[in-house]
């Protein structure tokens, strides 16, 4: 059984996020270097590295993408404050999300008052092939991957299940890809810092210069139905309704309540956490949401006394379109069926009922797996302290959620925070 | 034939143009492949079954953009190939390839239509295997 609240409370006093993109120059331990030292001028008090007593690292696969393995030792090192116990978390594309519930966790059991927290995957350095190849060993490799499937794969065969249960049109999905990009052009940190507008604006005039034909295309949709500018990865999904290759790293600092003032003026708290499991894919009670999801929802909003109309604002792990509208579902947003509605409808805009991944989620502001749930956690702290720029929610929010799925949703984590006046 | 109870027999079992599974001897729960440990009631009281190889198709996708294996076996953006989830009579739901059904139109492949197992080779040399697959019932 789990408890249903913390044996002490957790807070989060920093936190920090390198450039997500393709950074042939920079290795692992560059990014996660940025996003420390990002994390350190988050800080609103002096910071001392000694202070630190733990290092927990979400990273998937270095082993595979970089030929290195045992990674956290190596960064802890790298940035003076070994011989801290230092540990990787690895639950796919969770493992950040999962790192940081880990390093709560030792919080609340009293062990440790400090613990820093790390996210990073250096994915670019492989080819296409190779790194569907890499993200594959995600999935159940025994009984799944001969079948032939990939991850774009898996989530479109959730996205037919989802469509014909629930009558959903393929222009529903193309609405998240649009929302997250109009989103993610309003971040400088993310790796498509362009609306999809601006990219069919730019493709005509790219054609008119070298006097091809110029496309017809006058909206985002007729571009994104267009298999020339939009071709299918994995039926029904697209290029556009898939995350991107990326490089990029995040941290964070968590503390014990009790000492979170001696860090910062403004902590976050917090308030609810849960984390689920689930088997592959054929295996799951449904196909047309993400059960782990639901379970781990459930137990946060719980642990954190609230439901889900509580929430201001949420990052959904939108590794593909479909993905944000299940997990929009699953969070209890929306009811079931009703997740592809919401997203036609602008509900989960920045001005929408409920915004969804202000960021431009890991759609358009990247995908580097082990670091997205840190990444998640960052857009949080930045939307609760009034710090998101162009992209800043009104109404000064102060309940943020963070959905972290591993794999096809073998692996998901909820992690709620809060502000306090 | 008599199977073992380890997760490898499930591919000897395809060479043999066999499909099986686990069946609960405590609970009746079906699973595929076999297990050691009923993952319904926790029972180690576990038999090997022969499925039917008969099911419906409720999920699937058209993959373009294929992993190394499925590229070295011919497809590619321009011979895309579907990926499908099966649900067996019997119960329990497998992974396959999907043979056999409209991949210039995804849009037409008909979740809950009606299918039957076949087992394909892929591979070259040392390489080559049986892999399950599905296709429409006849």
């Amino acid at each position: 059984m789990t408890r249903s609240k913390w044996a002490r409370g957790v807070a989060l006093v920093g936190s920090g996020m390198s450039k997500f993109g393709s950074f042939l120059e920079k290795t692992s331990r560059d990014l996660f270097v940025e996003a420390y030292l990002d994390m350190q001028n988050s800080l609103m008090k002096d910071f001392s590295p000694e202070g630190i007593e733990a290092f927990y690292l979400g990273n998937f696969s270095s082993d595979l993408f970089e030929k290195q393995a045992h990674l956290a030792p190596i960064l802890a090192s790298w940035i003076g404050i070994s011989p801290i116990a230092s540990l990787r978390i690895e639950d796919a594309c969770a493992s950040g999300g999962v790192a940081l519930r880990q390093a709560a966790l030792a919080i609340a059991s009293g062990q440790y008052d400090v613990v820093l927290v790390g996210g990073v995957e250096k994915m670019t350095n492989l080819s296409i092939a190779q790194v569907t190849e890499a993200l594959a060993t995600a999935a159940d490799t025994q009984f799944e991957i001969p079948a032939g499937f990939t991850f774009p794969g898996f989530y479109a065969a959730m996205a037919t299940a989802y469509m014909a249960k629930y009558k959903a049109p393929r222009e529903a999905f193309y609405h998240v890809a649009i929302k997250n990009h109009n989103n993610g052009a309003l971040n400088a940190k993310a790796q498509f810092n362009k609306t999809i507008f601006d990219i069919l604006t730019s493709k005509k005039a790219r054609a008119e210069q070298k006097g091809r034909p110029i496309p017809t295309w006058e909206t985002e949709i007729e571009f994104l139905s267009d298999p020339k500018a939009n071709p299918p990865i994995a039926w029904p999904m697209t290029l556009f309704d898939c995350s991107p290759v990326s490089d990029g790293g995040a941290v964070a600092l968590l503390v014990a309540e009790e000492f979170a003032k001696d860090f910062t003026d403004n902590p976050l708290y917090l308030i609810g956490s849960g984390q689920a499991s689930d088997g592959a894919l054929p295996d799951r009670d449904s196909l047309s949401h993400i059960p782990a999801a639901q379970i781990a929802g459930q137990e946060a909003y719980e642990m954190a006394g609230i439901s889900p109309k509580d929430v201001d604002f949420a990052e959904v792990h939108d590794c593909f379109t479909i993905a944000e509208i299940m997990g929009i579902e699953d969070l209890g947003f929306f009811p079931r069926g009703e997740g592809w509605k919401a997203a036609m409808s602008g509900k989960t805009s920045r001005n929408g009922e409920i915004p969804i991944n202000t960021s431009g989620g890991l759609k358009a502001k990247g995908h580097p797996v082990g670091a997205s749930g840190l990444g998640q956690v960052n857009e949080i702290w930045k939307q609760l302290h009034g710090k998101a720029g162009q992209r800043q929610l009104t109404g000064q929010p102060s309940i943020g959620l963070a959905h972290n799925v591993g794999g096809s949703g073998q692996t998901c984590v909820v992690n709620i925070f809060e502000r306090r006046e | 034939m008599d199977y073992e109870m380890v997760s490898t027999e499930f591919n000897n079992a395809l060479k043999n143009k066999q499909l099986i599974g686990g069946q609960c001897q405590d609970c009746g729960h079906n699973c595929i492949p076999q297990r050691q440990v009923c993952p319904k009631c926790h029972s180690h009281n576990m038999e090997v079954i022969t499925y039917s190889g008969l099911g419906k198709l409720v999920a699937y996708t058209v993959i373009y953009v294929p992993p190394v294996d499925m590229a070295n076996a011919g497809y590619n953006s321009k011979n895309p190939y579907c990926s499908g989830i099966v649900e067996l009579v019997e119960g329990p739901r497998i992974s396959a390839q999907i043979l056999d059904v409209d991949l210039t139109n995804p849009e037409n492949i008909e979740i809950g239509s009606q299918l039957m197992m076949t087992i394909i080779m892929r591979g070259e040399g040392e390489n080559k295997s049986s892999y399950l697959a599905f296709s429409p019932k006849k």
